[in-house]
């Protein structure tokens, strides 16, 4: 994004010319911000950071997802299923098997990969809205599989109940203590998602999303990136699934349903495709919405105490349903590409380009 | 053997609805390229509209029908107009999420207005199960079937015989060509949404009569998608096929593996027929050129 720099910053090497952070002030900026980030659990109360841990864990699996559907232009209905498999996965290892937390998060993202690998194999003949339907057939078989097949293990239609992760021998049961897990890992999730796709897989990727014919014929395995993409994608879910299964220390089918899958499409709509910031907009953007609508509903059932129980769901899924619409229609390319208007409008301002 | 033919019995009766809302995926698909992901919750406001007409307002049974199905054709035309139409031109995603996203709309709207508890649509037919030589036809099974099979008939004479529906077919051919010809696409798009809102909601009756309604109505609606990728998606008569093979296979695999399998078995059949024969049984094979 050039036309952001500002004026007087000029690049000496290649190094400069592909560094994210350019200026002394973005240093401090990034900085700053991110001790900002670590001292927030000092005044936080425990439902913010609650709301803001699930921000994060979303923002992870949404990373996979731009990295598949943004940058790939595959469609993946079945997000949710592949964080079931991570979350089952640590989930048994740290509950039935005693193993650490640190052991089971890299296994979980493995076997959500593999998954993710088997329902790519489509891929490589559909495309467009029958991809989108082998990846509902994985969002439909995975829980019903988590659910019937071996109860003895993954706990069947009772919840899976999961120790709490310890680091440096502390045991992080609260709010404020698995931040400091979920938190780093999100930064460093966040930056190799940025960065993957600056690489020569990155650009592989791009070309097999705009043409994967074309792509072929310029000597790009197209077999190879598009599973690669799956397995990434399905990675990043199960990174996310581990984490959430920690976080929430309490897993069942039912909290990775088709639902939400489709609210993580939303939230990279929302967002905009084939942008690692798109994403951190569109997550905190719908979430917030979310709890919004949570608080909101709430108070619409104490003052008509009829309507309470369906309110909540009513208004939270039919906001949702509005806003994706109207984004499509209005803002096709999401908040970052607002976000880059912006910043290039705050630069050049006082003159209109 | 008994159970066997019991089994086919059920599956048949229960695939010719599913046929019949794959009907309504196909006829979009085909005039317009969008594939229709909110077809459940059409339905299910369908059925919603019918109940809102008998026991709400008190309307007789037939006035409320056919009041339901212009609301139903309403439904579908809103749907088109103010959502779909802005994305012509657009990738297929952008399609793709905005029908998971009316569908989500319907969802919430419905939700709010009628809530989540089971409500019984009033019974027409005698509730007796009719017995042919061993295998016991549930009435309600048979009756939505047949239903559902003059419903098909009267479509597909309605695209073989009259001008609107060969003016459909030419546009579901190629979108210039049918302009040339003098056909108004853009008319065509919406009566086709208004005729698929009409079968979802006849659809959305049939199965409310079975299994009463509630909002689990709308997920039935998935169980139309294998039927239609199974017979191909540009094929009416494949929606046919499709869905009596996916019902009847359903209910085999229910039966005589396990119950849960039933829940799945549809959505392992798409699997299978992506990898192995993506264009299905009778839908068009796709030639690719850069």
């Amino acid at each position: 994004m050039a036309i952001t720099r500002p004026a007087g910053t000029f690049d000496k090497s290649y190094a400069q010319d592909m560094a994210i952070i350019r200026t002394r002030w973005q240093w401090i900026m990034l900085i700053g911000g991110l001790v900002l980030l670590f001292c927030l659990p000092a005044f936080a109360s425990s439902r913010y950071l609650n709301v803001i841990n699930a921000i994060c864990i979303t923002i992870i699996a949404v990373h996979g997802l731009n990295i598949l559907v943004g940058y790939t232009g595959q469609i993946n209905l079945g997000q949710a299923a592949f964080m079931a498999v991570g979350a089952y996965t640590s989930g048994i290892l740290t509950a039935r098997l005693g193993l650490s937390f640190w052991i089971a998060l890299p296994c979980a993202a493995l076997a959500a990969g593999m998954v993710g690998l088997i329902f790519g194999l489509p891929s490589l003949r559909v495309k467009g809205f029958y991809l989108a339907l082998a990846t509902l057939a994985a969002q439909m078989i995975m829980p019903a599989l988590i659910l019937n097949v071996r109860p003895d293990i993954t706990g069947g239609v009772h919840t899976l109940v999961i120790p709490p992760p310890s680091i440096f021998g502390i045991k992080c049961n609260s709010a404020q203590s698995i931040f400091y897990i979920i938190v780093p890992i999100t930064l460093l999730m966040t930056f190799f998602a940025k960065n993957i796709t600056r690489t020569g897989i990155g650009r592989a990727f791009v070309a097999v999303r705009d043409n994967d014919l074309a792509a072929q014929l310029m000597g790009i395995n197209v077999f190879k990136y598009k599973l690669l993409a799956f397995f990434i994608c399905s990675l990043y879910a199960g990174v996310a699934g581990s984490l959430w299964a920690h976080w929430a220390r309490a897993i069942h089918p039912d909290h990775f349903t088709l639902m939400h899958s489709i609210w993580f499409l939303g939230m990279l709509i929302v967002g905009g495709m084939g942008s690692a910031t798109g994403v951190i907009f569109g997550v905190v953007f719908l979430r917030t919405l979310d709890e919004i609508t949570k608080v909101l509903g709430t108070s619409i059932a104490t003052v008509f105490p009829a309507l309470i129980g369906n309110i909540q769901g009513a208004l939270s899924v039919s906001v949702y349903g509005l806003v994706i619409i109207l984004f499509l229609l209005f803002e096709p390319r999401g908040l970052a590409h607002r976000w880059e208007i912006f910043k290039a409008s705050y630069r050049l301002r006082p003159f209109p380009y | 053997m008994e159970a066997l033919l019991q089994y086919l019995a059920n599956g048949l009766l229960v695939g010719g609805v599913y046929a019949l809302i794959a009907m309504g995926i196909v006829i979009i698909y085909k005039a317009s390229g969008i594939f229709n992901f909110a077809v459940g919750q059409m339905m299910m406001f369908g059925a919603f509209f019918c109940w809102t007409f008998i026991e709400q307002l008190g309307l007789p049974p037939l006035l409320s029908l056919l009041l339901s199905l212009i609301a139903g054709a309403a439904l579908g035309l809103l749907i088109e107009r103010f959502t779909l139409r802005k994305l012509i031109g657009q990738p297929v995603l952008s399609a793709i999420m905005m029908t998971l996203a009316v569908s989500y709309f319907l969802g919430g709207q419905a939700l709010g207005f009628f809530g989540s508890y089971l409500r019984p649509l009033p019974r027409i037919f005698s509730a007796d199960p009719i017995n042919l030589g061993g295998v016991v036809l549930a009435s309600d099974l048979l009756w939505s079937f047949i239903t559902a099979m003059v419903v098909f008939g009267l479509l597909a004479l309605f695209y073989q015989r009259s001008r609107m529906g060969l003016a459909m077919r030419a546009t579901a051919e190629s979108h210039q060509i049918a302009q040339a010809r003098g056909i108004n696409v853009r008319s065509v798009f919406s009566l086709t949404w208004a005729l698929a809102g009409i079968v979802a909601t006849i659809g959305g009756i049939l199965l409310g009569y079975r299994l009463g309604l509630s909002n689990l109505l709308a997920s039935i609606g998935l169980k139309a998608f294998p039927a239609v990728i199974l017979g191909g998606v540009e094929s009416i008569a494949g929606a046919l096929i499709g869905g009596l093979v996916v019902g009847v296979l359903e209910t085999l695999a229910g039966g005589l593996i396990n119950p849960w399998i039933m829940e799945i078995t549809p959505y392992i059949i798409i699997l299978l027929v992506l990898v192995f024969m993506p264009e299905g049984l009778f839908g068009l094979k796709r030639i690719e050129r850069i």
